[in-house]
């Protein structure tokens, strides 16, 4: 029983830190927008809360957290209380199966963990494609139970978006999965190793550089998909502004308003720490090991690994703003017709395709 | 521990199932239904169908009752309006179901249970998601694609009901 409840408290402190780490990361990705958003529109962002504008988010928390929560007349109240925290969960559970760092177990008390992943289940990806998917039930539930009419709208708007490009996420990661012959986000990001012409976005074999297995297209139409599925600029819809008011939240404030925000951020990480894991190699270095490994550093090349891991989930999150500060809303026909048209035929090619090169060339 | 987990998934099934069909607002009947399909997925994983698990969730839970929320949210339907005279047909079906039951129930001791051909260490070692691609692909092959082509049949029969009569797009335009 000691060991079980050991088990237990090393779980509950990998799963604390993890959040901790993502929750740093949002507050981070707050301010990070806005001055990004801001250089790119030369001006300075931010720059009354502390030096240089840095403690803005923990002023903007402060404020949602003592805000008036308001409740509007006529609103589903349970429906309206639940709606943040479903969609706040799964952004926040995804990050279970994600390996930050190498594949490496230490013992700790007697047990054997794994420090960089909470959980390597063999249907990682399949788990959180399931939980991505409940993250739309947060938004519709929102919009149903406000009683708003532009509520409900961006409710619709978000649940036909969600349904239509989370499937294009599905059939692109399905080229990885055919390559790695796995399911476990851990066991794809190591088969990636050993430099980046081994990353599935090139997918050389392992005794070439010829990038046969090339996921590239996989790899586009996965990224738009994913910005699509997190509501953001230009496929945010059900958000919009200049129609919607807010959209699914127009009605909330204060800290179920929070929890919303939190989510979609939250979401972004994920969908970018996804993405890092399938198509860029993950934790691995761009070059054949790691170069404190060379320098006879093994024990802490780990720390080399979360630092390639972290700067590509941040090279994403840029991409994120840096879409956002370039392109113009979609009208609602022209999303749903990419999404149909031009992003699932060029998803459903690139299996057959896949199918047909692994077959021939196996890795 | 195995036993307590069935049983609570067992009885949160039962319950939320009963619940979509009793509950006045639809939201709420779909809501039910959602928490039922994550019991039944949980259900999956006890057994160490993991596989199963997921594709439960991320087909029931996240497309189909996405859409029939999305329906029931545009329909907005008055309450009294879904509560037709249906006490015959439901006491016929009732009855029937539950006769059946009580044969079955009672045959039981006479036959002895089908035993699946795959055991668990086979599932075990070769990983869940193969296992099943391996029965689809081989022993299941003939079922499985003529369930792709009834599918097919539907999705086809869908477009041809959604699509306008092609006459009258010609005499548009």
């Amino acid at each position: 029983m000691t060991e079980l409840s050991l088990r237990l408290a090393v779980s509950l402190a990998q799963i604390a830190a993890v959040m901790g780490i993502v929750m740093l990361t949002v507050m981070i990705l707050t301010l990070a927008e806005r001055k990004v958003l801001g250089w790119m529109q030369d001006r300075m962002g931010p720059m009354e809360v502390g030096p240089y504008g840095i403690l803005q988010p923990i002023a903007d928390g402060l404020k949602l957290f003592f805000k008036e929560d308001i409740v509007p007349a006529g609103a589903n109240k349970a429906m309206f209380t639940l709606a943040p925290i479903l969609a706040m969960v799964p952004a926040m559970i995804g990050f279970a199966v994600i390996p930050f760092g190498p594949n490496v177990t230490v013992d700790v008390f007697g047990i054997t963990i794994k420090p960089f992943v909470i959980s390597d289940i063999n249907i990682g990806v399949l788990y959180i494609l399931a939980f991505a998917s409940i993250g739309a039930y947060g938004i519709i539930l929102g919009g149903w139970s406000s009683n708003s009419k532009y509520s409900l709208l961006g409710g619709l708007r978000s649940a036909a978006q969600v349904i239509s490009y989370e499937l294009n996420v599905g059939l692109a990661i399905v080229g990885v999965l055919l390559l790695s012959g796995s399911l476990s986000l851990v066991t794809i990001t190591q088969a990636q190793a050993g430099g980046f012409w081994h990353w599935f976005i090139w997918g050389a074999r392992p005794d070439g550089f010829f990038p046969i297995h090339t996921q590239i297209f996989a790899f586009v139409v996965f990224v738009i998909s994913a910005v699509a599925e997190t509501n953001r600029v230009p496929f945010d819809l059900p958000e919009a502004e200049s129609e919607l008011v807010a959209g699914f939240f127009t009605e909330y404030s204060g800290m179920r308003f929070a929890f919303f925000f939190i989510a979609e951020y939250a979401n972004m990480v994920l969908v970018s720490c996804v993405a890092a894991s399938l198509f860029l190699g993950g934790w691995n270095a761009p070059y054949p090991g790691t170069i404190l490994g060379y320098a006879g550093l093994e024990q802490l090349a780990w720390i080399e690994n979360v630092a390639w891991f972290t700067l590509k989930v941040y090279m994403f999150l840029f991409l994120f703003f840096w879409l956002r500060a370039t392109l113009p809303r979609l009208r609602y026909d022209q999303l749903m017709r990419f999404g149909w048209k031009v992003m699932l035929p060029i998803a459903l090619a690139n299996i057959v395709v896949t199918a047909i090169t692994a077959y021939f060339f196996p890795r | 521990m195995e036993q307590i987990f069935f049983f609570y998934f067992a009885f949160v099934i039962a319950a939320t199932s009963m619940l979509v069909v009793a509950m006045r607002n639809p939201v709420y009947s779909a809501l039910a239904l959602l928490i039922m399909f994550f019991h039944v997925a949980g259900l999956y994983v006890t057994l160490h169908a993991e596989f199963l698990a997921a594709v439960q969730i991320i087909v029931y839970a996240g497309a189909i009752l996405v859409l029939y929320l999305f329906v029931v949210m545009l329909l907005n339907l008055k309450q009294d309006d879904r509560y037709h005279r249906q006490w015959p047909m439901a006491a016929a079906v009732g009855v029937t179901l539950f006769v059946e039951a009580i044969i079955l129930t009672v045959m039981r001791g006479w036959t002895a249970p089908l035993v699946a051909t795959g055991t668990e260490t086979t599932v075990g070692e070769a990983g869940n998601t193969e296992a099943i691609g391996d029965v689809l692909y081989s022993t299941y092959l003939f079922p499985f694609e003529v369930a792709s082509l009834i599918l097919l049949v539907a999705m086809i029969g869908a477009i041809v009901l959604a699509k306008k009569d092609l006459s009258e797009v010609n005499s548009e335009g």
